[in-house]
C-alpha cells in the first residue's frame, strides 16, 4: 500500500492530455490568448500619447507668441487642429471633446511682455484623463523655455528668463526612451500566466465532478495525491508553452529586452505556475459547476490587473490597496520579471519576491488541500 | 495475488455484513440504523423509492462515505478502515454514466483498467471490447453512444478488473426494455460464475430478478430475505379482478373497510387486505354484484412493495408530528 502509485499517475496524466488534445478550442485559447493579448497590449497601449487635438485662441499674432507656439508643436505632444475665436467657443471644444487642449495667447502679449508686465498664456486641458494630460502639461514649461530662448535675442534678451543658478542631470535607467510596450510586456506575463493557469485549472477540476466522473475516480483505487498531481502536471506543461511563445514573440514584435539571470526567471516562473495552478484548484473546491469555476477566475482577475501594479503604479495606491496587492502572487512575479527582463537582475536580487511567492503558494496549496479532503465526504 | 491476511473471518459466505449503518448531512438523517447480510454468489435487490438512501447505503458499504454511526464488513475487509482494499475488489457501477464522454470506449477501459493496476491490459480491454460487441467501434468517444450502450460499456468498465462484488446503483435506470432484459440475464450469468452483485432500483417488476430482496424507505429498511417469502411475510391476502368499469369500482372499493389498497395493473385490480376475513366478505358481496369476476389469488412482491410504501409514508408523517 504505498501512498503515491506512479502508474495510476501517469493514467491519470495520460488520460489528461488526450482530453486536453480533443478540448481544441481550449488548446488553442491557451497558445491564441497570450499571443493575442501581447499585440493588442504591446501595440495599443500607450500612457504617453502625442498629438493631442490642440486649439489656439490668437489674442497676438507677435513673433514670440508664433515661437512658443512653434515650440509646442515641434515637441509632439500638441497637434494644432484650427483656431477658437471666444473662451466660450474654446470651452465647448473641451467638453464635446473635439479638444484636449487650447491655448489661449492674450491680446497684446508681446507688446505686455516687452514691458515687463508678465502676460499669461493660457492653457486650458480637459483633465478628465489625468494620464494624458499629464505628459504634455509637465514638458510644456521646458519647452516654453526653449523656443523664447530663441525668440528673445538680440534687443530682447534682457526679457529672457534667468537660467537657474545650477544644473540638474536626470538619468533615465532601464527603458531611456520611456516606450510603455517595454514597460507593459513583462508585467503583462504575469497576469496572462494569472488569467489562463488559475481558470483552466478550476474547470478542469471541477469538470470531473459536474459531469460525475469524479465517481469513478473515489470509487477506484486512486489516491487524490495522484489526481490533483496528475491533474495538475499538464497545465505546467502549458505554461512553459505559453511562455515560451510569449517570449518569443515579445522580443521580434517588441524588442522587449532580456538582460538578466535565466535561472532567476526560471524559479519565479516555476513558483508563480504551481501557485496559480494551486489557486485553480482552491476555486475548484468551491464551485460547483465549471460556469461558477470560470466566473470565481474571472473574479480574480480584476484585483490581479489593477492592484499588482501592472496598469497603475504600486506606489500610488493607499496602504490598505498595497496590503492587498501584497497578497495577490501577480504583485511579486511582475516585479520579478520586470527586474529580470529590464534590470538585469540575478537571483540574489530577487529573492524577496520569490520568498513572497512562496509564502503565498503555500498558504493557498495549505487551503486547498484542506478544503479537497472535505469535498471528498 | 490477493493477500487473505487483515481481513476479518466474519464468514466467507457473506460478501456483505453491516449493523447500524447511519449517515446524516447535517441534521438530515439519509441512512438510519440499516442492517444488511448479502450473501456471496447470490443477486441482492436494493429497493426503494427514489431519495430513499440507497445510494448513499451502498457508498457506506463499499467505503467510499464513513458512516456517522454502525459499521461492517464488505470481502472481509473493515468498511471504516480498509476502504482501500475494498476498491480494488469491488467493481462500482454509478447510477450516472460516469466515465469520460471525451475518451473513446477503448481509452476509458484502458484508463479504468490502469486505475486498478490490471495484468496484461492489452488483452483483457480486448476481451472486454469483443464481449461488448464494441470491438469495431473501440475508437468512438464514450459520449456519442445511447443510453443502453453507456449503461454496457459502464458495466464492461467495472467488471475489467474482475470484482468479487459488483455494486450497481440502478442500473437500468433511462434503458429501455430489451437493454433491461438483456441486463438481468448478463448478470445472473456473472453470479452463476461466482460473483456477488448488489443491485438498487427503483422498479418494482425488477424484483423477480433477485434472489434476495431488501426495502429501504425514507433511510430505513422495511423487509429484508428471500424474494419469493416476502409477501407471504408481509402476510397479505388479494384479489384479482377483471372486467368492465374498473375505474369507478376501485373508487367504491378505496372506501370500504377491510380493504387497505386497491392497485391497477393493466386491465386487472388488485384488491388487498391484511385482514384476509374481513377482505373475503367485501370481495364475495361485489363478486355476487357483478358484472367484474373475482379471483383469490397470491399477492405478488409489486403488491407487498405498495404496501410497504403507504405504511412508511405513515411511519414518516408520525415521525414527523411526533
Amino acid at each position: 500500500m504505498s501512498w503515491f502509485s506512479p502508474r495510476r499517475f501517469m493514467a491519470v496524466l495520460a488520460k489528461e492530455f488526450i482530453q486536453m488534445r480533443r478540448d481544441r478550442v481550449t488548446f488553442a485559447m491557451m497558445i491564441g490568448v497570450p499571443l493575442m493579448q501581447l499585440l493588442l497590449f504591446g501595440y495599443a497601449i500607450n500612457t504617453d500619447p502625442k498629438h493631442l487635438p490642440t486649439l489656439v485662441e490668437m489674442g497676438d499674432e507677435s513673433p514670440v507668441a508664433r515661437a512658443v507656439l512653434m515650440g509646442m508643436k515641434t515637441s509632439d505632444y500638441f497637434d494644432f487642429q484650427g483656431i477658437v475665436t471666444s473662451a466660450a467657443e474654446g470651452d465647448r471644444a473641451l467638453r464635446d471633446g473635439r479638444a484636449n487642449f487650447v491655448v489661449v495667447i492674450p491680446p497684446g502679449f508681446q507688446r505686455d511682455m516687452v514691458r515687463g508686465r508678465r502676460p499669461s498664456i493660457l492653457l486650458s486641458v480637459d483633465a478628465s484623463d489625468p494620464t494624458a494630460a499629464g505628459g504634455p502639461v509637465a514638458a510644456l514649461g521646458g519647452i516654453v523655455d526653449a523656443a523664447l530662448k530663441s525668440a528673445l535675442d538680440g534687443p530682447l534678451q534682457y526679457a529672457a528668463p534667468e537660467p537657474p543658478p545650477f544644473d540638474y542631470v536626470v538619468h533615465l535607467q532601464f527603458n531611456p526612451e520611456g516606450r510603455t510596450s517595454t514597460y507593459i510586456v513583462p508585467g503583462l506575463l504575469a497576469v496572462i500566466l494569472s488569467m489562463t493557469m488559475v481558470m483552466i485549472t478550476a474547470v478542469a477540476i471541477v469538470r470531473e465532478s459536474e459531469r460525475g466522473t469524479i465517481e469513478t475516480l473515489i470509487s477506484s483505487p486512486v489516491r487524490p495525491i495522484e489526481v490533483m498531481v496528475g491533474k495538475i502536471m499538464p497545465y505546467v506543461l502549458v505554461g512553459y508553452i505559453q511562455t515560451i511563445v510569449f517570449l518569443t514573440a515579445a522580443g521580434l514584435l517588441f524588442q522587449v529586452p532580456f538582460t538578466g539571470s535565466a535561472l532567476a526567471f526560471f524559479i519565479g516562473f516555476n513558483l508563480f505556475v504551481i501557485t496559480n495552478l494551486a489557486l485553480g484548484f482552491l476555486i475548484s473546491t468551491v464551485a460547483r459547476s465549471q460556469m461558477q469555476a470560470m466566473q470565481i477566475s474571472f473574479f480574480t482577475i480584476l484585483p490581479t490587473i489593477l492592484l499588482s501594479g501592472f496598469m497603475f503604479p504600486f506606489a500610488g495606491m493607499p496602504g490598505w490597496a498595497q496590503t492587498l496587492g501584497t497578497a495577490i502572487p501577480a504583485t511579486h512575479f511582475l516585479r520579478l520579471v520586470r527586474k529580470v527582463m529590464l534590470k538585469g537582475a540575478m537571483v540574489q536580487d530577487t529573492l524577496q519576491d520569490m520568498a513572497a511567492i512562496t509564502v503565498i503558494m503555500f498558504v493557498i496549496t495549505a487551503i486547498a488541500i484542506a478544503r479537497y479532503r472535505q469535498t471528498l465526504d | 495475488m490477493i493477500t487473505v491476511a487483515g481481513r476479518s473471518s466474519a464468514g466467507p459466505e457473506l460478501a456483505i455484513s453491516v449493523t447500524g449503518l447511519t449517515k446524516r448531512f447535517g441534521n438530515r438523517t439519509v441512512v438510519d440504523d440499516f442492517d444488511m447480510d448479502v450473501p456471496r454468489g447470490t443477486i441482492y435487490g436494493f429497493l426503494g423509492p427514489n431519495g430513499s438512501g440507497k445510494t448513499t447505503t451502498i457508498r457506506m458499504m463499499c467505503g467510499l462515505l464513513t458512516p456517522d454511526g454502525g459499521g461492517g464488513t464488505c470481502l472481509g475487509f473493515d468498511i471504516r478502515s480498509q476502504s482501500q482494499q475494498i476498491k480494488e475488489r469491488v467493481g462500482y457501477m454509478t447510477q450516472r454514466f460516469s466515465l469520460y464522454e471525451d475518451l473513446t470506449i477503448r481509452e476509458n477501459l484502458d484508463f479504468i483498467a490502469r486505475m486498478y493496476g490490471v495484468r496484461g491490459r492489452r488483452a483483457r480491454v480486448d476481451r472486454a471490447l469483443e464481449e461488448l460487441g464494441l470491438a469495431d467501434r473501440a475508437r468512438q468517444l464514450a459520449g456519442t453512444l445511447s443510453g443502453g450502450w453507456k449503461q454496457r460499456l459502464s458495466l464492461a468498465a467495472c467488471m475489467i478488473h474482475d470484482p468479487e462484488l459488483l455494486l450497481l446503483d440502478e442500473p437500468t435506470a433511462g434503458v429501455d426494455p430489451k437493454a433491461r432484459r438483456d441486463f438481468w440475464e448478463q448478470i445472473r450469468r456473472l453470479v452463476d460464475g461466482g460473483i456477488t452483485a448488489l443491485v438498487s432500483t427503483h422498479y418494482m417488476d425488477e424484483a423477480v430478478q433477485c434472489d434476495f430482496i431488501a426495502y429501504i424507505a425514507y433511510g430505513r429498511k422495511l423487509i429484508a430475505g428471500k424474494a419469493r417469502e416476502i409477501p407471504r411475510r408481509i402476510g397479505l391476502a388479494m384479489w384479482r379482478v377483471e372486467g368492465e368499469n374498473l375505474g369507478a369500482l376501485a373508487e367504491e372499493l378505496r372506501a370500504c373497510p377491510g380493504i387497505d389498497q386497491v392497485a391497477r395493473f393493466g386491465s386487472v385490480l388488485h384488491v388487498v387486505g391484511t385482514d384476509a376475513a374481513a377482505l373475503d366478505a367485501v370481495a364475495e358481496r361485489f363478486a355476487r354484484r357483478g358484472p367484474q369476476t373475482w379471483t383469490r389469488d397470491e399477492p405478488g412482491l409489486e403488491d407487498a412493495f405498495i404496501h410497504l410504501m403507504a405504511g412508511a409514508q405513515d411511519n414518516f408523517a408520525d415521525r414527523i408530528a411526533s
